[in-house]
């Protein structure tokens, strides 16, 4: 594997755990207002 | 099916951007926003988060579609012209990485809807899901003409379950908001397939201008397009919505079947000379978001 290869890799890697990082924290987020929801309006 | 060798880049981890367009944005957007009205038609309204989180996991399922679509087809997908370019028959990304994202982010959609709305909604997106993929992409696509008649059923789901997810059951309205969409779909894919024909001949998908040839499938284009407006006018008379919803129905069906006539006359063959086609095609994707936005008028202004 050249070089170049492995840098294009590395972005994508990087790219990709930036995104599921993203990903996860707005997911956190969501399940915090999804229990505030269905606790506090009893749905 | 026949099997193609595609190109395949295993060493190198798929763009987002590439794992973005398996879920098929586009298409995606008149499901989000089917499955939004029939949530904001139902009588009462969810909390914002809990409806946020129904159309969400309604969005993901059908990302999730898309993508095991994706898998499945992407032999087919590497002889047609407009799919040629995806990344699967593009050799962007290896096969297997389409069927892991798609099969858990049909999991994850389920069980978030189940969690958070409740467990009707998420087995109407179970079957959904499953629908699309089994029976109409896997078994009645490849096999029959008659595959968007039944395999439509699989996009009609979205306001079904959007309702269910704010209501927890199942009534009259939504059933017939299903029965719109599932009429509906023939005439569309059919004008389309028209004018695609022979992207769809090259990849041997029984479509039915390929199987029937132009002439039955224009028939049969303005022959759905009446049951079709009678399912889209019915919720009026039958007391379910008002008049808002009721003259902007009728109007907008007028005009489809008003637009499917010229179809029916038209003898082309070639694309370049199919425009009552292309017309009615591209009206039919602004009469389904117009029905339903008469639909939430209706409900919320009346």
């Amino acid at each position: 594997m050249t070089e170049s290869e492995l840098e294009v890799i590395r972005a994508r890697q990087r790219a990709r755990a930036r995104i599921m990082a993203l990903l996860l924290g707005a997911f956190a987020v969501l399940m915090f207002f999804i229990t505030i929801a269905k606790t506090s309006e009893n749905w | 099916m026949p099997a193609v060798e595609l190109p395949r880049q295993p060493a190198i981890p798929a763009d987002w951007r590439d794992i973005l367009a398996l879920t098929k944005p586009r298409v995606m957007s008149l499901v989000v926003f089917t499955a939004l009205c029939g949530l904001l038609a139902a009588p009462v309204m969810p909390p914002l988060a809990l409806g946020f989180t129904a159309i969400l996991c309604i969005a993901l399922g059908a990302g999730a579609c898309g993508a095991l679509n994706q898998w499945y087809e992407a032999d087919i997908d590497s002889k047609m012209r407009r799919t040629a370019k995806r990344p699967l028959p593009d050799g962007r990304m290896d096969r297997e990485v389409a069927l892991h994202f798609g099969v858990g982010l049909s999991v994850f959609s389920v069980l978030l809807m189940g969690v958070a709305t409740n467990w009707l909604a998420a087995a109407l997106l179970t079957i959904s899901i499953l629908f699309y993929v089994t029976i109409y992409t896997i078994w009645l696509k490849p096999r029959t003409a008659q595959n968007i008649v039944i395999g439509g059923a699989a996009g009609a789901f979205p306001p079904l379950i959007g309702w269910v997810a704010a209501t927890g059951h199942m009534a009259l309205l939504p059933w017939l908001l299903f029965l719109i969409i599932f009429l509906w779909t023939p005439p569309h894919f059919w004008a389309l397939s028209l004018f695609v024909r022979s992207d769809y001949a090259n990849a041997g998908i029984p479509m039915l201008p390929v199987v029937a040839g132009p002439q039955p499938t224009r028939r049969q284009v303005f022959l759905y397009s009446l049951p079709m407006a009678a399912a889209a006018i019915a919720p009026w008379p039958l007391g379910l919505t008002g008049s808002i919803y009721g003259v902007a129905v009728s109007a907008l069906s007028l005009v489809f079947v008003a637009l499917s006539v010229p179809v029916l006359l038209n003898r082309a063959t070639e694309p370049s000379a199919m425009a009552p086609e292309k017309r009615l095609f591209a009206f039919s994707v602004v009469y389904l978001f117009a029905l339903f936005a008469a639909l939430v008028a209706d409900r919320w202004i009346a």
